[in-house]
């Protein structure tokens, strides 16, 4: 599926693998519990390692961990269901992750800005995507009315700047 | 728009960065009906859109939600209310409990042209529903009333702010109410809310806030349980994120009746409810999310303030024409509210007239009420939570002449808080969830009850109409609660005695088995002359109810029937 970072369609070097799959040798996404039961995965040398976090568990979860993770992946059952957006908050402002956080399921181009600004970084989209369209919907509006857990610039008040790259 | 130099009394005046953001979505919301009609978006997908921008798809057309923030407007606003309900629904407005206005009547393709126009004066739809935080609601009386510690308004507005287009909780398991009150009084229910805060002094006279959280009305009506006893100004941001983490991760999302915060923290437990906002707020970085005074006082600064200068005698002038004119003096009596300045006074506007609709008001009205408003009371009016509107800051002097010009207009019925003092829902006229009409049940109790010597003789009463369990009309917190419910079809109505919206908040209890309209407005005489026949001297409805109990009134009542 394409995959959408700062409004602009990249390649993916991520593999997502399955429970009973063998080690790649190139980027893989786990399950968590694959994560957690295998220690094989996380002890690897030189594999850049993903997990996909369940929308049913907090970031928390993730912490004995994270120094291993490159990635994590959170999910959107449909688009209306938020849970994510505090998932990827927990782990930018709680966990102090710095790596991608991807959100991948039912995701609208109109929830971009809010993707990014909880510290969200690529987007799994369907197939056909117009990224132009997603772009739009990141600049749609020049600030935001509160913090979010990202640094942004503060314009007056509660006002902050939102912009697409970063 | 309110010029610079001429900020709206009472509420936040926009700035040009600020009307950017509106008229950016509305073209955002214009571009999103367009994919609609073009078949771009399927209807699942633009629903939680629409509803973002308060649009509503109701019996027999859209219905727009239009947010009043704080329930506060300026003539200009009320000015465009009116032009609105002319041009694009049929003439009339819907005050609601939650001091916002709807309309009934509104065509999908002309829904951004409205928001447009509401844009221009300031006003918006935006999450006046859906499942995000809706209108930030506060006391009807705020910044005028004598018993206030802050105007609450200022910290609506920061909440309002704050939570726009909230990146983190656009889209939680269910929508999100908060109250705020700045009177140690609470006159707005907030043990009724999601988030309730009522202003407090600190020790060292610095103001805060108690929190309570988790109350609600609806299917499981609940008190709110209070979170902190003191909660300092500075965290009041850090705070609410905590609260809205915690249940944006744990409210639950299987269930559309189960998913409301008060559920969460029921099944969680006060304690390990508290525990968990308490872990959240502890891990927040507290000067990331700090509501520093300066933040406070520039957003307080954009607010208006009343021209108040009353002469000397305005008092004596007032306490003359009541001796007069008894008709004026028990108007003033029952739609009166003290302020804080000497030779002011706050009056209610009832929009319950004789076997009216509760809260309606038509486009005639608001004209003339935008007019009123500027030339009594610093052009600001507003929307209570109990479907009237108030002017706020009204000379004593000058009282007559206003009471005098809202005579013909049908807005000065003496009946605020009394027994014809009706909520209620728009019910099964309108709405896709009800079960039955409440509006011809308020109107028939309005009927039986009109006579004013009767309704000052039963004192203060609050009924609350619901046409379904949903309790939009609150019925669960009010002396005397009327529920529509679906009988094999037919329309029949539940009552509930003894509920409770204030300091002392109280559910209604189940009085007996629902009864069809013109039986269900008979038990009511009956209780009203129960209650009548048996009260103590000065003893209130909800007090005699505790007394003898609902027991005793079902037996006397049904009984009888």
């Amino acid at each position: 599926m394409p995959l959408l970072e700062c409004g602009r369609i990249v390649s993916d070097p991520w593999q997502t693998l399955a429970d009973d799959a063998a080690l790649p040798s190139g980027p893989c996404i786990v399950s968590l519990y694959r994560l957690q039961q295998d220690e094989a995965v996380r002890t690897a040398p030189h594999l850049r390692l993903g997990v996909a976090l369940p929308v049913d568990q907090p970031a928390e979860v993730l912490a004995p961990y994270l120094d291993r993770l490159s990635l994590v992946a959170v999910n959107f059952p449909t688009f209306r269901d938020g849970r994510a957006f505090t998932q990827a908050c927990s782990l930018r402002e709680r966990l102090a992750f710095r790596h991608e956080i991807r959100a991948t399921g039912n995701i609208l181009p109109d929830q971009y800005a809010f993707l990014l600004r909880c510290g969200i970084t690529t987007v799994e989209t369907q197939d056909g995507a117009d990224p132009a369209a997603w772009q739009k919907a990141a600049h749609r509006f020049g600030f935001g009315y509160q913090p979010s857990v990202l640094e942004e610039p503060l314009v007056s008040g509660l006002r902050r700047v939102i912009a697409l790259d970063r | 728009m309110q010029a610079e130099v001429t900020l709206p009394v009472g509420t936040y005046g926009y700035q040009p960065i600020d009307l950017a953001f509106l008229n950016n979505r509305v073209a955002q919301f214009r571009e999103q009906v367009a994919r609609r009609l073009s078949g771009d978006l399927s209807e699942d997908e633009f629903k939680p859109l629409r509803l973002m921008n308060g649009l509503y798809l109701q019996l027999h057309a859209y219905m727009l939600r239009v947010a009043v923030p704080y329930g506060v407007l300026s003539a200009a606003q009320l000015r465009r209310l009116a032009r609105i309900a002319r041009i694009y629904d049929r003439g009339y407005g819907h005050f609601t409990t939650r001091q916002n206005i709807q309309f009934n009547w509104i065509k999908l393709e002309e829904a951004p042209d409205i928001l447009a126009e509401l844009a221009e004066v300031g006003m918006h739809a935006i999450q006046t529903s859906g499942n995000c935080i809706r209108n930030i609601t506060s006391d009807e009386f705020a910044g005028a009333a004598a018993d206030e510690l802050l105007d609450p308004r200022v910290h609506a507005e920061i909440l309002r702010q704050w939570s726009t287009l909230h990146p983190e909780f656009s889209f939680l398991p269910r929508k999100f109410k908060f109250a705020i009150s700045g009177s140690p009084h609470d006159r707005v229910a907030a043990r009724f809310h999601d988030i309730g805060l009522i202003a407090k002094p600190g020790a060292d006279g610095a103001v805060g806030f108690e929190v309570f959280a988790g109350g609600g009305l609806g299917r499981t009506p609940a008190i709110g349980i209070r979170l902190r006893e003191w909660l300092p100004e500075h965290e009041l941001l850090a705070y609410m994120e905590a609260i809205l983490r915690v249940y944006n991760a744990y409210g639950r999302r299987d269930n559309l009746y189960k998913a409301r915060l008060k559920i969460l923290v029921q099944a969680l437990g006060r304690e390990a409810f508290a525990e968990k906002v308490e872990a959240e707020f502890a891990a927040i970085p507290k000067e990331h999310y700090r509501l520093g005074p300066e933040i406070v006082d520039a957003i307080r600064a954009r607010f208006g303030k009343p021209h108040l200068d009353a002469p000397v005698d305005a008092q004596a002038w007032l306490s003359d024409r009541r001796r007069r004119d008894p008709a004026f003096d028990l108007w003033v009596q029952t739609n009166s509210h003290p302020h804080h300045a000497a030779g002011y006074i706050s009056v209610v506007l009832s929009l319950k007239p004789r076997a009216g609709i509760p809260g309606d008001a038509s486009a005639m009205q608001m004209d003339a009420i935008a007019d009123l408003a500027e030339r009594f009371s610093s052009g600001e009016i507003r929307v209570s939570h109990l479907q009237n509107l108030v002017l706020g800051h009204v000379r004593q002097d000058e009282l007559y002449t206003l009471w005098q010009a809202l005579g013909p207009l049908g807005l000065a019925t003496p009946n605020r808080a009394l027994i014809t003092d009706i909520v209620c829902c728009p019910g099964l006229d309108y709405c896709t969830l009800a079960n039955a009409r409440s509006i011809p049940i308020a109107q028939r109790i309005s009927e039986r009850f009109a006579n004013v010597e009767l309704q000052q003789q039963i004192g203060p009463l609050r009924i609350n109409i619901s046409g379904c369990i949903n309790a939009c009309g609150h019925h669960h917190n009010a002396d005397i609660g009327i529920l529509g419910v679906d009988k094999k079809g037919e329309e029949f109505f539940q009552l509930t005695l003894g509920g409770c919206g204030e300091e002392d908040a109280a559910i209604g209890q189940i009085l007996g088995t629902a009864l069809p309209e013109s039986e269900a407005v008979n038990v009511i005489s009956r209780v009203i002359d129960t209650y009548l026949a048996r009260r103590v001297p000065n003893e209130r409805f909800g007090d005699t109810c505790r007394r003898l109990g609902v027991r005793f009134f079902k037996e006397a009542v049904y009984a009888a029937a």
